[in-house]
């Protein structure tokens, strides 16, 4: 009987949103296939998992470290274990923001002036001087998120030189380094990016008009404090524009299956590259699920075309 | 184009849900469900201690000998004989009542609920420690209560600052509803009032006509000596004592109850039918069955010995690892001590840091509805081994290095911004 485990959980902050994308496509793959549908953590036990279920494909939904830095993914290519979605090191290149900037920007995209120092740099150099030196580079607001991770954890904006030191703690929160970058005031869309047998294609852009003003945590979890348009309220042009960016950052970062690109439109219609995922939320408020639905296609269809996929692809 | 807030009710909830929203926090503590993480965030009883052959014998004699009354539906009130046998608990904090006074719960988080109903209106006031049980606040909130906190201290809650509190209000031309107090073990401080302080609150609270709620869940589970004799002990018309069997036998039958003066209890009993119907027949004729036909009182001691091993295992640890600067309660008995961060960081700021170096805690933030506590976290030792505690207090401890280098690097305070929403964990973390 074909079998597919679906990994989800982890150790990183995002834990319970992987946990919820996991059960999400376990679901809709049990309900669209015949196949045994297996869903899993990562701990001790799985690699043990692994061997004993030898499944036909499995499908990384961890979110974070671990799942969206590349780790994992080379543990399960080690393993001779086809799965869905980027390589090991594709997801890395994703995974790590302001690389992933640095190579749309010599694609030719616009990517908003990003800077990238550890903890440990502030320490030596003395943190009053280096954040005067951002500040005055970047001009304010400045966008402080950590380096790596998702959801908006340890992410915030400073319009102040008084909530700058703050604003560093909250992102070394979460990882050793932080990126600030020039904050681009405008409209907020995400798109899907799906690889299909006629080809890579974007999915409808969905737009993101967070009650708060701010795409945090709260705004992205509970249902209701954020209005979604899909397809988003652009024009045709730049709609394609905005799905020709995304399918372009799919392949400069050789991402697979699939992706999600983040973008900011600016008053002038520019549209400004922020992040790719390689491993897009599923959850109930994700932005994938609903960008698939405004394309007329179910979870679980497309879940079952990319194991297939995966799995012939070994 | 479609629009879609992806939930279609969104308009319709009361104002008072709007605090119910995702939050980091609560994001963070679905990681401190993992093994690997050194859980010091809980308040778990550890149940294991209980004998599960004992338990299942006398779960199998309840449904053998009584199974249709235990499966179905009881009275509101709670059932009789184990409103008698709570008589005998609590006759160790010298309570003494008849049972008819009892009003039996879903938990005596139930009766918080209930008495909370019957009591207040939207803008009522309580006052509460500063800070408080997590769950108090949280059905305050759900009746819109104002809540305002009263200092504590070394020795709980603070007469003067009661009465100062007290003074305030009346200076307003206000007054308060009721206090919630939880005078033996606090959750979360750790710290138990003397029979002199209690006395003194008790004196200030009449004078001022303001109805005290007891709370007394970790009452038998003091480590030196006799159980702390309650406030109620002292004043049946003034006072509502609220009991738990959920940290002396099992706090997964739910199981609580309230002791009420005739009036109150009367409506008490009409609040629990509207409520619930009645409590769990199920459950409540275990409890009784277990106290009928069990060594409950060497179980009560058996537990008090393990949570003092464990306390031990805590004090010890911070003593011998914590960093200066960093001070905590020295618990007398129950589940929980509190912990005084070094000066400029934050508790919730740090936790993912914490999560990350495989131990958690509750942020002292959680404990106060005003948003303060940053400096503080809830330390819990009552379910992990005594070596666990000690390598996550290593952890810990390692943690606020850290994050005193980081503050000093900034030389910040470490405030993160995080969003509003609930900072503590469900009640299924270890």
């Amino acid at each position: 009987m074909t079998s597919y485990l679906v990994l989800s959980g982890g150790l990183s902050p995002e834990r319970d949103v992987s946990l919820r994308s996991g059960r999400r496509v376990a679901e809709a793959l049990r309900t669209s296939s015949d196949a045994e549908v297996i869903e899993a953590d990562v701990d001790s036990s799985l690699i043990d998992v692994l061997r004993r279920h030898r499944p036909d494909c499995v499908v990384p939904l961890l979110h974070g470290a671990a799942g969206e830095d590349g780790a994992l993914r080379d543990v399960l290519t080690s393993l001779g274990l086809p799965f869905v979605g980027a390589t090991g090191a594709a997801a890395r290149l994703a995974f790590d923001k302001p690389v992933a900037k640095t190579l749309l920007a010599t694609a030719g995209v616009s990517t908003p002036a990003v800077l990238a120092i550890p903890h440990a740099m502030f320490r030596e150099l003395g943190a009053a001087g280096v954040l005067t030196g951002i500040r005055e580079f970047l001009g304010l607001p400045i966008m402080v998120k950590p380096t790596s991770g998702g959801s908006a954890l340890g992410a915030s904006i400073v319009r102040s030189a008084e909530d700058f030191p703050s604003a560093m703690v909250g992102a070394f929160a979460y990882s050793d380094v932080a990126m600030m970058e020039q904050y681009i005031d405008g409209t907020e869309v995400a798109v899907s990016v799906l690889e299909t047998a006629e080809g890579t294609v974007a999915l409808p852009a969905v737009e993101i008009v967070p009650e708060s003003g701010i795409y945090d945590y709260k705004s992205r979890y509970t249902a209701g404090t954020t209005e979604f348009f899909v397809p988003a309220r652009l024009s045709d042009e730049l709609a394609a524009e905005c799905a020709r960016i995304a399918v372009l950052a799919h392949e400069v970062l050789g991402l697979r299956d699939w992706s999600r690109t983040d973008l900011i439109i600016d008053a002038a219609g520019t549209p400004w590259f922020l992040e790719t995922n390689a491993a897009p939320g599923m959850t109930e408020t994700s932005l994938f699920p609903q960008a698939l639905q405004a394309a007329g296609l179910g979870l679980g269809e497309i879940a079952n075309a990319l194991v297939r996929r995966a799995a012939a692809r070994g | 184009m479609s629009s879609s807030r992806l939930d279609p009710w969104v308009d319709a909830y009361a104002q008072r849900t709007a605090e119910m929203q995702a939050s980091e926090i609560r994001a963070l503590f679905a990681v401190a469900s993992r093994p690997e993480v050194v859980s010091l965030a809980g308040g778990m009883p550890f149940v294991q201690a209980l004998s599960m052959d004992m338990m299942a014998e006398t779960v199998s004699r309840l449904l053998l000998e009584r199974g249709a009354v235990a499966l179905q539906y009881g009275s509101g009130q709670g059932d009789v004989v184990l409103r008698e046998q709570i008589l005998e608990v609590m006759a160790d904090v010298q309570v003494s009542a008849h049972p008819d006074d009892i009003v039996v719960t879903t938990g005596s988080q139930m009766a918080l609920d209930l008495v909370t109903r019957v009591f207040c209106d939207p803008g009522d006031v309580v006052l509460v420690e500063a800070p408080s049980y997590v769950g108090a606040l949280g059905v305050f909130r759900a009746y819109e209560c104002d809540v305002i906190h009263v200092a504590m201290d070394e020795q709980g809650l603070n007469p003067a600052a009661l009465e100062e509190a007290i003074a305030a209000l009346a200076a307003q031309g206000r007054s308060a509803k009721m206090l919630y107090t939880i005078p033996s073990f606090h959750n979360p401080a750790g710290v138990t009032q003397s029979q002199p302080r209690r006395a003194e609150i008790l004196q200030l609270a009449q004078r001022a006509g303001i109805l005290v709620l007891e709370d007394d869940p970790y009452g038998l589970l003091g480590f030196d000596g006799e159980a702390p004799a309650a406030i109620r002990a002292h004043d049946e018309e003034g006072v509502i004592y609220l009991g738990s069997f959920s940290k002396t036998i099992a706090s997964g039958l739910r199981v609580g109850w309230a002791v009420a003066p005739h009036g109150v209890r009367e409506k008490l009993v009409l609040a629990a039918e509207s409520a619930v119907l009645c409590p769990s027949n199920y459950s409540q004729l275990t409890i009784s069955e277990y106290l009928a036909t069990q060594p409950w009182r060497e179980q009560i001691k058996t537990y008090r010995e393990l949570y003092r091993e464990r306390r031990d295992a805590l004090l010890e640890s911070l003593e011998q690892l914590m960093p200066q600067g960093t001070t905590w309660t020295t618990p007398a008995g129950g589940f929980y001590s509190w912990v005084t961060l070094p000066e400029g960081l934050d508790a919730k700021a740090m936790l993912p840091r914490a999560v990350a170096a495989l131990v958690a805690y509750v942020p002292g933030t959680g404990f106060y509805v005003d948003g303060s506590g940053h400096e503080h976290m809830r330390l819990s030792y009552c379910y992990p081994e005594p070596d666990r505690i000690r390598e996550g207090v290593r952890r810990l401890a390692g943690v606020i290095e850290g994050e005193l280098e980081i503050a000093h690097t900034f030389g910040t305070s470490s405030t993160l911004r995080t969003s509003s929403g609930t900072n503590v964990p469900g009640p299924d973390l270890q």
